[in-house]
């Protein structure tokens, strides 16, 4: 896992001017975005301000009503990348079965699979539990567990849209380590979170986006300290926690 | 009104005794249902199963068409396999009529609805909650087909025993293709019918007796079958 796949250069990837409507809601707005697949980038923002949407449509599960998707290999959906949901659907079979199911599924042969599960599983630290019903391991168990599936494809680019958003913070905390080893091994991360703390510690730039448009993308270091735009700046200062609450000229 | 309670003792008798035409009765109508149930499912969850989760034109159609199908007249179902396997029919080459192969035909054909409704709504349900995921991971609509139906085998195969309940149960299509001839077509919902309006009320009742309590256990097994489902799988 330490060495992501050299296939066809895949980055950048080069969204521009993406809308996304969803049931007559303009979820994203003329988003323009490009990752060169090197930082952890994390988009930050008040919730229903769009980030899931965001990173579903990088990942290709929500086609743009309008705007442009550009992988470099010129590829709709690479499989080099893979994204973890902030509830991870596992299937009814043990831990281990379920990484090996990922891998099938992308064609991986069966000696193969067996040596790459047994890495991933081992890697999140859940070898104890490989045996095990996947559906009866605890909320951060699976999400480890969620992660080290997505980690065994080798994927280059990996989204983790609130990855921590449903756990206590013990089990937030481990999730947190098996992500800084994912980025450590190699890949690029792409992570969403209204955690300001958790952003802080995981992010080398910060995607901002309020409303459906990114407002500011800046370097980690120098969001935090000095926001580029006012909406940032209240939503540092906890003025924008939940959208709906906070007064919005859409709302 | 002859004595109800008589007829029940000597049906009590006639099961407890291993009545050697009872069981062959019940044997052949076990086995009829079981072979429709089992052709039934092999047809009717993956169909059920790829409705759920593909799009394609048609596929309301396909929907409200399968809900309606579990209405199907059985009588009509059995008029409609007698004519096509009758000698005159174009199946009637293969001279299955009045066999049980055209008992299990029959039931199939009623038993695949329901089957592939119940299956339907199953994954479909469940599809809402695995389709983002599955799609990530790069499985196809084809391919989830078959994990939809091995992740959800326990509510399937509670699918699969009401399958089997309602081809065991069935008697105007099995009476029209089956003929009930004594020792080759007789089953027992059949035998029923035709030993209740000849007034011979013990062999009706031993059978009815029997074929209540196949479909209570069959209840009480899908029962357990889901507590032990939940308990393993969460």
């Amino acid at each position: 896992m330490a060495e992501p796949s050299q296939r066809s250069e895949m980055f950048p990837l080069e969204a521009r001017a993406i809308t996304v409507r969803l049931g007559g809601h303009t979820a994203l707005d003329r988003v323009d975005l490009t990752l060169d697949g090197r930082r952890r980038i994390v988009v930050l923002g008040a919730n229903g301000a769009g980030k899931s949407v965001l990173l579903r449509t990088l990942h290709g599960l929500i086609a743009p009503t309008s705007g442009t998707l550009e992988w470099a290999c010129s590829s709709v959906r690479p499989a080099d990348q893979a994204m973890v949901f902030q509830r991870p659907v596992l299937l009814r079979r043990t831990a281990l079965a379920n990484i090996d199911y990922a891998l099938a599924v992308n064609g991986v042969g069966e000696v193969e699979r067996e040596t790459r599960a047994r890495e991933a599983i081992e890697r999140v630290g859940l070898a104890a539990v490989a045996g095990r019903q996947a559906r009866v391991l605890s909320g951060g168990e699976q999400q480890r567990l969620a992660l080290a599936r997505a980690w065994s494809l080798r994927p280059r680019l990996m989204f983790l849209d609130e990855p921590t958003a449903s756990l206590d913070p013990f089990a937030a905390a481990e999730v947190e380590r098996v992500i800084a080893e994912i980025h450590a091994a190699g890949t690029a991360i792409v992570l969403s979170t209204h955690v300001l703390g958790f952003a802080r510690r995981i992010a080398d730039e910060i995607v901002f986006i309020h409303e459906g448009r990114v407002v500011e993308r800046t370097p980690a270091d120098r969001f935090f300290t000095r926001p580029q735009t006012m909406e940032a700046a209240r939503f540092l200062k906890g003025e924008l926690p939940w959208n709906g609450i906070a007064p919005s000229p859409v709302a | 009104m002859q004595d109800i309670a008589g007829s029940l003792a000597l049906a009590l008798r006639l099961v407890a005794g291993g009545d050697p035409e009872l069981w062959s009765i019940v044997a052949l109508s076990l086995e009829v249902s079981l072979a429709s149930a089992l052709l039934a499912c092999a047809l009717g969850l993956p169909l059920g199963a790829l409705v759920a989760v593909r799009e394609f034109p048609g596929r309301r159609g396909l929907v409200v068409m399968l809900n309606a199908l579990l209405g199907l007249p059985s009588v009509v179902v059995g008029l409609v396999v007698y004519l096509l396997l009758s000698r005159a029919g174009p199946l009637g080459s293969m001279g299955i009529l009045f066999t049980p192969g055209a008992i299990v035909i029959a039931q199939t054909i009623l038993v695949i609805p329901l089957v592939a409704a119940l299956s339907r709504q199953f994954v479909e349900d469940a599809w809402l909650e695995y389709r983002e995921q599955l799609t990530s991971l790069g499985v196809t609509p084809l391919r989830a087909v078959p994990t939809m139906l091995v992740d959800l085998r326990i509510p399937l195969l509670t699918v699969a025993l009401a399958g089997f309940g309602r081809a065991a149960s069935e008697v105007g299509a099995v009476m029209i293709v089956g003929g009930n001839i004594e020792g080759v077509t007789r089953v027992m919902t059949t035998t029923i019918a035709l030993e209740t309006s000849k007034g011979d009320l013990p062999l009706a009742l031993a059978l009815g007796v029997i074929l209540l309590a196949i479909v209570v256990s069959l209840n009480a097994l899908a029962y357990g079958l889901r507590e032990w489902a939940v308990k393993r799988h969460g």
